[in-house]
């Protein structure tokens, strides 16, 4: 009977698509909750930053907060501008909010818990975040309305500036690493916790960061939607649940963007010292703190940082990031090579 | 084996689609909506045939960069469709040719009319085949030993039309007035800043 089982869930499709289906549910559910609970503790990050108290009326501690604001956004009506491209404009949200969910299909949360262990997956991940600005363009010109135009064509010009940096940090990783997979990525660092590459590799990790800002369209790079001169940029015009996936997508796009950097940087799901007490905690325990940590250094930021003016912004990306990372990949393959360490294949 | 049968048909009738819809799209934007989907199936091919590498990168340059400036440019440009389609008869003739070229020469390459390319029919024959080393590293080990110097020549081609592009653009207009960030930071501070001690019911004198 069990063989039976174990056979139908391996070998025949129907039970194959089953098992798929399966992890999908066990990846996306906790994410939304995390998406949900990462609204709440951006606000009490917030609150203590400004001295104030932020939610605390729903539930104990404001915990029921982001439940009752999903609720409001959900019951509320979704108005579609009689000027606006109604097809582009309903499809918009949820390009958004798809590419910040599929991607993590390649995640790695503990060892060997992934759903989809490719060879490529960091180049996976890469196109996935890179399609994130598809969402925001469409959404600006279809709602017909210049202040969402002007934040989707400042949000494009944004993105792409900053995905080359970023793409310069990853091939300083998969440099050290000798390899496209994600776990590798992990399994390379393994050791105390010095040599996680967040320490080796200091500059790529703090240019990765900024550029993970500036992807996400979060402050001091929240141009896009800045609320003082364009209302709210390119969801100026949505409301409701149309506007709720922008606002999700935002999340998700930022824990998927701490995910990689936890996995890139600081050793995914391993422990910070090698030895019983910590290794006997399970993996994704780790991964979901590190996670914590970089998600808590976005929300300290928007409770810091002043926004960036727009040209200081370009400046800061193409003539700052851009020659530091690429003169960056050129010494570490120096270093690599004439140093005896390359990775062997 | 059935599924991935299933899987090509409907990517590549996507891909034939979505081409067809990029010429007759009667709105430039849907077009190059219309061109984005037709990258992504294409890229979903390359993943049939075993090439994910090159599916990967196809998404990253063509539809992560090269699409969304399209789609910037094309968003803010005043297209005259009644104009664009003016000329659609004169030139028709010509693009059919062309396309008639370049079908001969897809089916020669598969040996439709008699003798094809031997690789193609091998490759045919074999179906699609489980490599013996991932193709990212296959790539590499030719890509910078074998074809060294035809992929630097091929990185200067696209470094002049860079430089071309940026000299076309540059240009210094009088009487704009620049924030240079290097001049700001070697200021002295003795020159820009003075500390006043105010003292209270006083003020500044």
């Amino acid at each position: 009977m069990t063989a039976d089982l174990i056979d139908f869930f391996t070998t025949n499709w129907l039970g194959q698509g089953i098992v798929i289906f399966a992890q999908c549910l066990a990846v996306t559910v906790p994410l939304l909750v995390a998406v949900a609970y990462m609204t709440y503790v951006d606000r009490k990050v917030w609150a203590a930053i400004q001295l104030r108290r932020g939610p605390n009326v729903v539930g104990p501690f404001g915990l029921l907060q982001p439940f009752a604001d999903g609720l409001k956004l959900v019951l509320k009506e979704t108005i579609i501008p009689s000027s606006a491209n109604s097809v582009l404009f309903i499809i918009a949200p949820m390009i958004t909010f798809m590419t910040a969910l599929v991607a993590w299909a390649v995640v790695p949360f503990d060892d060997g818990w992934v759903i989809a262990d490719i060879n490529v997956g960091i180049l996976y991940l890469f196109a996935i975040s890179s399609l994130g600005v598809y969402g925001i363009i469409i959404a600006g010109w279809a709602s017909n309305s210049k202040y969402a135009f002007l934040g989707a064509l400042r949000s494009a010009a944004q993105m792409v500036s900053y995905e080359v940096s970023i793409g310069f940090v990853l091939i300083t990783v998969l440099l050290c690493v000798g390899s496209l997979n994600l776990s590798d990525v992990v399994e390379a660092q393994r050791g105390w916790f010095w040599r996680w590459y967040f320490l080796p590799l200091l500059p790529m990790f703090v240019i990765f960061f900024v550029s993970a800002l500036a992807e996400t369209n979060r402050t001091p790079f929240d141009l896009p939607m800045s609320e003082a001169e364009l209302v709210a940029g390119f969801h100026t015009e949505y409301s409701a649940m149309t506007f709720g996936l922008f606002f999700l997508g935002e999340y998700a796009n930022m824990i998927l963007l701490s995910a990689l950097g936890a996995v890139l940087f600081l050793g995914g799901w391993l422990s910070p010292i090698p030895y019983a007490p910590f290794t006997l905690i399970p993996g994704v325990v780790w991964f979901a703190l590190k996670i914590a940590f970089l998600l808590f250094v976005f929300s300290w930021t928007k409770g810091t940082l002043p926004r960036y003016r727009y040209d200081q912004l370009m400046r800061l990306g193409w003539k700052v990031f851009l020659p530091v990372s690429l003169g960056w990949v050129v010494l570490t393959a120096a270093v690599l090579q004439f140093g005896g360490w390359l990775p062997k294949s | 084996m059935l599924l991935q049968a299933l899987a090509f048909y409907v990517f590549a009738a996507v891909v034939v689609a979505s081409g067809a819809m990029v010429v007759v799209s009667r709105n430039p934007v849907y077009s190059v909506l219309f061109l984005i989907l037709a990258f992504f199936n294409a890229a979903a091919l390359f993943v049939l045939i075993g090439a994910e590498f090159i599916a990967m990168i196809l998404v990253i340059v063509y539809v992560g960069a090269v699409a969304v400036l399209f789609l910037f440019v094309v968003m803010m440009l005043d297209i005259n469709l009644v104009e664009l389609r003016e000329g659609f008869l004169k030139y028709m003739p010509v693009g059919a040719m062309i396309g008639a070229v370049l079908l001969a020469e897809v089916l020669l390459g598969l040996g439709v009319l008699g003798a094809g390319s031997t690789t193609m029919t091998a490759l045919n024959s074999q179906g699609p085949q489980v490599p013996a080393i991932e193709n990212t590293r296959a790539i590499g080990q030719v890509l910078y030993t074998q074809y060294f110097y035809l992929f630097q020549v091929a990185g200067l081609v696209l470094l002049v039309a860079m430089i071309g592009a940026i000299v076309l653009t540059l240009r210094t207009r009088p009487g704009v007035r620049r924030q240079k960030v290097s001049e700001q930071l070697y200021r002295p501070k003795e020159e820009v800043m003075t500390v006043v001690k105010v003292p209270t019911r006083g003020g500044v004198q």
